[in-house]
């Protein structure tokens, strides 16, 4: 398939994407690695650590070019920037302690063109969507770690992002906090129709969350599997005592533990 | 009552007590007044000094050098903390330098500079800039450190240009330390001017302390002395101020 017929049906389309870190040590860190992704999909990607899950987030938003191979969104191929209509929060907390909540959500759209008053809605429209109204005011050091990821999230939110990506956005959180983070990012995901990319480390977020799974493998990281969850895109963290939940999970564990095993200097 | 209104109110009465304490002494005979005079006559001594005039060009020419210094100072420590935060060849020469710097008293070169410079403004001003900009340099690259690689990220995402990057991200993010670098800069080019006008000029307050000193005018001397120290602590003070009002709001839990 050429790539021009596979960027019409896909909405982010990797062909042959290579990336080396020069050194010394010189590193092939990703790849090589096709990948499409639909308008609209949930997509995961589960990986052992330092297999270059973040290397393939920021190749795939344009914050690093590939070494080789190429990367398109909605059809245009990228060129070391990141392009209008992409999203993007972060594992770290990017949230800006000098700024308010409701500042920190406008930061998004500060260099944008749009009248004040569509500032302001859209704004004011992200802070209640994560739930942040009573707290428009208070600094990020007054907030939880979870607060400030939602923060970030509605920040990324103004932007309305037709693809959003998240890396590790819930690694810092306790278990409760996590799920109900998944539950406001399917709410979020259904309400925008964004296609979502999610790179995690746990197999049990990437089973509830997903439309579709890829696992990587040890560095280089390319993908080994994919899974097909088949939930139904009106879902909840409730889907956890679902006997498929379980079955999903194991099945993305057996193809990642041979892959952790080598991480960590093991055979299988 | 709030802890800290509690030890600012314990504060104050520290130094009320220290006050009182020393005009008891000064007016019992305790402490000889040839020494030290009493605290209430180092004031009446200002309010007359400052108050009748004599002292204006003094004042004018004293503070226009500190703040000349103190601006170059921040302009100066700010612009080469940044160029030798960008390169880290710079860095690691600058880094033993500066972190020994201050074990060189710089006075010792004021004669240099007034044999190169002249008597008047120049020597004092350098000799400020010499004692500030390197605190101010300091506090820059520790500042410019401190900014998190992920908020240089957000930058990129957000399709920041360099300039844009500077003034939302990396100046606010690096605003603390660099703040404290400014309060450092403004009490090191204080110190370096008075100090100067005091050793060798012929002219402004450091001058005048030195002038009353010599001419055995005690309270000439004290009453300058406690003029500069107020103005001083009132300089800092609104720094501090300032600072607390920005630490607040980042650190509020």
């Amino acid at each position: 398939m050429s790539a021009a017929a596979v960027s019409e049906q896909s909405h982010v389309a990797l062909n042959g994407v290579v990336r080396h870190y020069d050194g010394p040590p010189a590193v092939h860190a990703l790849g090589p690695i096709d990948l499409e992704i639909g308008r609209g999909e949930f997509f995961s990607v589960v990986g052992p650590s330092g297999c270059g899950k973040s290397t393939l987030l920021d190749v795939l938003c344009g914050l690093a070019r590939p070494t080789s191979g190429s990367v398109r969104f909605e059809g245009k191929e990228l060129h070391g920037e990141v392009p209008d209509g992409i999203g993007v929060v972060f594992q770290e907390d990017s949230s800006m302690p000098w700024l308010s909540v409701r500042q920190n959500v406008a930061f998004g759209l500060r260099t944008s063109s749009l009248p004040e008053r569509e500032v302001a809605e859209r704004v004011d429209h992200a802070v209640s969507f994560m739930g942040l109204a009573q707290f428009a005011g208070h600094y990020p050091a007054q907030l939880s770690g979870g607060m400030r990821q939602r923060v970030c999230i509605a920040r990324t939110l103004v932007l309305r992002p037709r693809l959003i990506l998240l890396d590790e956005p819930f690694g810092a959180l306790d278990q409760q906090t996590r799920l109900l983070m998944g539950d406001e990012l399917l709410r979020l995901w259904r309400e925008t129709g964004a296609t979502v990319l999610l790179i995690t480390h746990a197999l049990d977020e990437a089973a509830m969350l997903s439309d579709r799974v890829g696992v990587m493998s040890a560095r280089p990281g390319r993908f080994i599997d994919m899974v097909e969850t088949g939930w139904p895109r009106d879902r909840d963290s409730r889907i956890v005592s679902d006997p498929k939940f379980g079955t999903l999970t194991a099945r993305l564990w057996s193809s990642l533990r041979e892959e952790s095993l080598k991480t960590m200097g093991r055979a299988a | 009552m709030t802890r800290r209104r509690a030890v600012l109110l314990v504060r104050i009465a520290v130094l009320a007590g220290l006050v009182a304490s020393l005009e008891i002494c000064c007016r019992t005979g305790i402490i000889d007044p040839l020494t030290i005079i009493p605290p209430s006559d180092m004031v009446a001594s200002m309010i007359d000094r400052v108050g009748s005039g004599e002292l204006d060009e003094s004042i004018v020419n004293t503070f226009s050098t500190i703040v000349l210094a103190f601006v170059l100072a921040v302009g100066c420590g700010t612009l080469a903390g940044a160029l030798v935060h960008r390169s880290s060849r710079l860095r690691d020469v600058a880094d033993p330098l500066l972190a020994s710097y201050y074990s060189v008293p710089t006075f010792i070169f004021y004669p240099l500079l007034v044999a190169l410079l002249g008597l008047g403004k120049a020597p004092l001003v350098v000799l400020g800039v010499l004692s500030a900009a390197p605190a101010v340099m300091i506090s820059t690259l520790s500042g410019l450190d401190s900014v998190s690689p992920v908020l240089l990220k957000l930058a990129r995402v957000h399709r920041l240009s360099p300039v844009r990057t500077l003034w939302w991200i990396v100046l606010p993010a690096a605003l603390p330390r660099l703040f404290s670098g400014f309060k450092l800069a403004l009490s090191y080019a204080l110190i370096g001017v008075i100090a100067g006008e005091f050793i060798l000029s012929g002219t402004g307050l450091g001058y005048a302390i030195s002038f009353a000193y010599q001419s055995f005018d005690n309270r000439a001397m004290y009453g300058l002395m406690l003029f500069v120290l107020l103005v001083a602590v009132i300089a800092n003070g609104i720094l501090y101020v300032w600072e607390g009002r920005l630490a607040r709001r980042r650190s509020a839990g």
